[in-house]
C-alpha cells in the first residue's frame, strides 16, 4: 500500500474505457451519462448496468420511492420549521432524493460514508434518526449524531475538506484489511463513499484527495452531486468539461449517471463500490442532478436563475418518474402509495416534535469537549464562568447560564 | 545515558512510537528512502515498511486531511510538515477541521494526530524556511503545541506527542538538530510531562522564559549576566499550548521580574499572551514590566541580515538591563 507497492492505477476491465470525449461542462448529457429509468418511467438498457439493475426486487424498488418521498417530505417538514423560527437554517435537498438514496442503498454497513451538509437522504438510508440532522440546524450541536453507530460521518461545512478524510479513512481501511487477511479474517471488504458538490469540485481538497487516493489505490468512491447550482453560480463556471471526465486525469474510472433515476444510481454505485472494495481503487461518480429549490433557506434562487430551468428539471422528476414505472409494472398498487404518504406525515410529526423539545445544551458542555485530556486552561476558564455564574444566584433574572 | 543529536533523538523517538504502538504511522514528503530533508525519519522505512513509513504526494493539506481520516478509522499519524514556512496550504485542515473533530462531534471522536514541523531561522536559508508560526496555531483551542529544546525531551516529547489522544503539534527546533545531549531512553524522569516548563535555572534577580531554538541562547544570557553579578532564572517553556503558567508564576513572584524570548514576531505572540497573565497572576510582585524579546513586525527577512533580526545574547541582556533598571 505504499507508494513503493502499488499496483499501477488504470481503467480496467469495466466496459467503461469508451466514454465520449468532452463536450462542455453540461454539453449534451444524454450522450455520456448512465441512465436506466426515463423521466417517462420507462427502463432502458445498459451493456453493464442492466445486470446490476436486475438484481433489485420489486421489495427494493418500492423501498428506493418510499424513502425518497420519505426524505422530499422531510424536506418540506425542515423548510416549514424553518420558517416558523424552529431552525436557524435549512439545506434543502429537493430533487437529489434518487441521487442520494439510489448510493446510500448500494452502501453496505462495513461501509463509511463522508457527506456534506446536504445529505439528508444518505443519512436516512444508514438508518441515522433524521431529527438528529435538525440540532445542527437549531443550533444546538455542531454535529448531532454519533458517527461510528452507523458510519456516517458529521456533516462538514468547509467545502470539500471530507473529500480528504474519506481517502485517508480508506488508506486506514487497506491497512486493517492487509492485517485481516494475514490473521485469515473473512470480514466483508469495506469502502468509503466521499460526497461532494459541483462547487466543491472547485475545491483543491477535491483535487489533493484523487491524487492520494489514486497513488494509494485506495477504496474511496468520490460520488459528486452535480446540482448544477454553486449558491448563484452555474456548474458552467466551476468547469470547463463535465465533472466525471476530470476522474481520467488522476488515472481512475469517472462515471456520469442520471442523478435523478435512482435505479441507475444505485447501479452504478454498487458497481463502483464494488470496484473498490475489491481493490481496484478510487471511482468519481457524477450525479447529474438539480437542487430545485434553494442553496439554503436564505436564499433566493429568482435573483440568478429562470423558473424555466426548474420547471423542465421538475419534468425529470426522480419520484415521478419512479412513480410511473411501480405502477405501469404493476409492482405496487394504491395502497401502498397511501401507506408512503401516510409513512411521510408520521416522520414529519417525529422531526417536528423531536425538534420543537431539542433544547439548548448547558453552555458549560462545550469546555468539555474542547480537548479529550485534562486541559489547565479549559479548566481554568471554566471555574472561572462557574464562579461568574454563581455571582447572579438569587437573581430575579438569570444573567447566563443556559 | 546515550548521548546523541537532537534529530537522532526524534528518530529514535519514532522508532519507538512505531515499535510500541502498532497503530502509529508516518507520512510526509521525502520521508521514506530519503529519511526527510533532515534526515530525522532516516532508516525508519527500511524497518518498518512503506505502510507505516508513507512518502505522501507533494500536498500539505493533503497530508493534514488524509492523517484525519487515519484517525477516525484508529490510527495514530504523525506527519512531517517538511519546512514551518510550508505549512500553511494545510492550515484549513489543522484548524478548520482537526482542532475542532473532537467537539464537533461532542467528545465522540478523537484525532491522535501529530504534525511535526521543522521551525525557526538562523540557518542561513531561503524564504518560508525560517519562520515560527507557532502563535498562529496556539490561538485554536483543540491543538496542543510543544517544543523540546534538548535531545532528552526531543526523545521523549515526541512519544508522549504520539500517545496524547488530542492532536499535537510537534514544533522541532531545526537549527538545533545537530546539538547533542544525554539521553536516558529507560526513564523519562522530569521529562515525564510534556505539558510542564522546567526551570533549567535557579536564580533570583529575573526571569528569562524561552523554548525550543533560544533556550541554549537564554542559558549563555544567564551566565554572562551572573558575570555581572545578576541571578537569572530561566525557564525552558517546552509546552506552548497549554502553558505551564504555574511554574512561570511561582518564578515571578520569586525574582520579580521576567522576560519572555521567542523567535516570532513579538506582536500577538507568546510573549504577550505569558505578559497578560502574569500580570493577572502576579501584579503586585513584578517589580518592571514584563519585557518581550522576538522577532519584529515583518515577514523573516533574508537569510544575510538574519543575525540583525533573531533575538541573541546581547538582546535578551539589554532587556534584562531595561528591567533591572526599574
Amino acid at each position: 500500500m505504499g507508494a513503493t507497492q502499488l499496483p499501477t492505477p488504470g481503467i480496467n476491465g469495466t466496459g467503461l474505457g469508451q466514454q465520449s470525449p468532452a463536450g462542455g461542462a453540461s454539453g449534451d448529457p444524454a450522450a455520456e451519462m448512465i441512465q436506466l429509468l426515463g423521466p417517462d418511467g420507462k427502463l432502458g438498457t445498459d451493456p453493464v448496468f442492466s445486470d446490476y439493475a436486475k438484481r433489485l426486487d420489486p421489495e427494493q424498488l418500492r423501498g428506493f420511492y418510499a424513502d425518497m418521498a420519505k426524505v422530499r417530505r422531510f424536506d418540506q417538514e425542515a423548510t416549514a420549521l424553518q420558517r416558523q423560527g424552529e431552525l436557524a437554517l435549512w439545506v434543502p435537498l429537493t430533487g437529489q432524493e434518487a441521487a442520494q438514496i439510489g448510493s446510500g442503498r448500494a452502501t453496505q454497513r462495513q461501509d463509511y460514508i463522508f457527506p456534506t451538509y446536504r445529505e439528508h437522504g444518505v443519512a436516512l438510508t444508514r438508518d441515522v434518526d433524521l431529527a438528529e440532522l435538525l440540532k445542527l440546524f437549531r443550533g444546538i450541536s455542531n454535529g448531532g449524531w454519533d458517527p461510528t453507530e452507523n458510519n456516517f460521518h458529521l456533516y462538514t461545512l468547509v467545502l470539500a475538506a471530507q473529500t480528504l478524510h474519506s481517502v485517508g479513512y480508506a488508506m486506514g481501511i487497506q491497512r486493517d484489511q492487509k492485517l485481516a487477511e494475514a490473521n485469515g479474517s473473512n470480514d466483508p471488504k469495506a469502502a468509503v463513499v466521499a460526497y461532494f458538490g459541483d462547487g466543491a469540485s472547485s475545491e483543491g481538497d477535491v483535487h489533493e484527495s484523487m491524487v492520494f487516493a489514486a497513488s494509494y489505490n485506495a477504496p474511496v468512491v468520490f460520488f459528486c452531486q452535480n446540482n448544477h447550482w454553486a449558491i448563484s453560480v452555474p456548474t458552467e463556471v466551476q468547469t470547463k468539461v463535465p465533472l466525471f471526465n476530470r476522474a481520467k486525469g488522476y488515472g481512475f474510472p469517472g462515471i456520469r449517471v442520471d442523478g435523478n433515476d435512482v435505479i441507475a444510481v444505485h447501479a452504478v454505485t454498487e458497481w463502483a463500490l464494488e470496484h473498490a472494495r475489491e481493490g481496484r481503487g478510487p471511482v468519481l461518480i457524477e450525479a447529474y442532478t438539480y437542487r430545485v429549490g434553494a442553496h439554503t433557506t436564505a436564499d433566493d434562487p429568482t435573483k440568478y436563475r429562470e423558473s424555466a430551468e426548474e420547471t423542465a428539471w421538475r419534468g425529470k422528476d426522480p419520484l415521478d418518474r419512479l412513480e410511473k414505472y411501480l405502477r405501469s409494472e404493476g409492482l405496487a398498487d394504491e395502497a401502498f402509495f397511501e401507506q408512503v404518504r401516510v409513512d411521510g406525515d408520521k416522520l414529519a410529526a417525529h422531526v417536528r416534535s423531536t425538534t420543537q423539545s431539542l433544547q439548548g445544551p448547558n453552555f458549560r458542555e462545550s469546555f468539555a469537549g474542547v480537548y479529550a485530556e485534562p486541559h489547565p486552561l479549559v479548566a481554568e476558564e471554566l471555574a472561572w464562568f462557574e464562579e461568574y455564574s454563581a455571582g447572579f444566584e438569587g437573581d430575579e433574572e438569570e444573567g447566563t447560564g443556559n | 545515558m546515550t548521548t546523541m543529536t537532537i534529530a537522532k533523538a526524534i528518530n529514535e523517538g519514532l522508532r519507538a512510537s512505531l515499535t510500541n504502538n502498532p497503530k502509529s504511522l508516518l507520512m510526509g514528503e521525502d520521508i521514506g528512502p530519503l529519511g526527510g530533508v533532515y534526515r530525522v525519519t532516516d532508516g525508519l522505512i527500511r524497518e518498518f515498511g512503506a505502510d507505516r513509513v508513507v512518502d505522501t504526494p507533494l500536498a500539505e493539506s493533503g497530508i493534514v486531511g488524509t492523517a484525519i481520516g487515519l484517525a477516525l478509522r484508529g490510527y495514530r499519524p504523525i506527519c512531517e510538515i517538511q519546512f514551518d514556512g510550508f505549512v500553511f496550504p494545510g492550515f484549513n485542515q489543522i484548524t478548520t477541521q482537526l482542532a475542532k473533530m473532537h467537539s464537533r462531534s461532542g467528545g465522540k471522536l478523537t484525532v491522535p494526530v501529530v504534525i511535526r514541523i521543522p521551525y525557526g531561522g538562523g540557518i542561513g536559508s531561503i524564504e518560508h524556511h525560517s519562520e515560527s508560526p507557532e502563535a498562529l496555531f496556539a490561538h485554536t483551542a483543540g491543538l496542543r503545541i510543544i517544543t523540546p529544546s534538548n535531545a532528552h525531551d526531543a526523545y521523549w516529547m515526541i512519544q508522549q506527542a504520539v500517545d496524547c489522544t488530542d492532536p499535537v503539534i510537534f514544533f522541532e527546533p531545526k537549527r538545533r538538530y545537530w546539538l547533542k545531549g544525554e539521553v536516558d531512553t529507560e526513564n523519562p524522569g522530569p521529562a515525564s510531562d510534556p505539558f510542564q516548563a522546567h526551570v533549567l535555572r535557579e536564580g533570583s534577580d529575573a526571569t528569562i522564559v524561552a523554548y525550543g531554538p533560544l533556550v541554549p541562547v537564554a542559558l549563555a544570557a544567564a551566565a554572562a549576566a551572573e558575570e555581572d553579578g545578576r541571578s537569572i532564572e530561566v525557564i525552558d517553556l517546552r509546552s506552548i499550548s497549554p502553558i505551564d503558567f504555574d511554574t512561570v508564576t511561582a518564578s515571578v513572584k520569586k525574582t520579580g521580574r521576567l522576560i519572555v524570548a521567542h523567535e516570532a514576531p513579538t506582536f500577538g505572540g507568546i510573549g504577550g499572551e505569558i505578559a497578560a497573565r502574569i500580570s493577572e497572576r502576579a501584579f503586585l510582585h513584578l517589580e518592571a514590566p514584563v519585557i518581550r524579546v522576538g522577532g519584529f513586525h515583518m515577514p523573516y527577512p533574508v537569510a544575510k541580515v538574519e543575525e540583525d533580526y533573531l533575538p541573541d545574547i546581547d538582546k535578551i541582556l539589554e532587556a534584562l538591563d531595561r528591567s533591572l533598571a526599574y
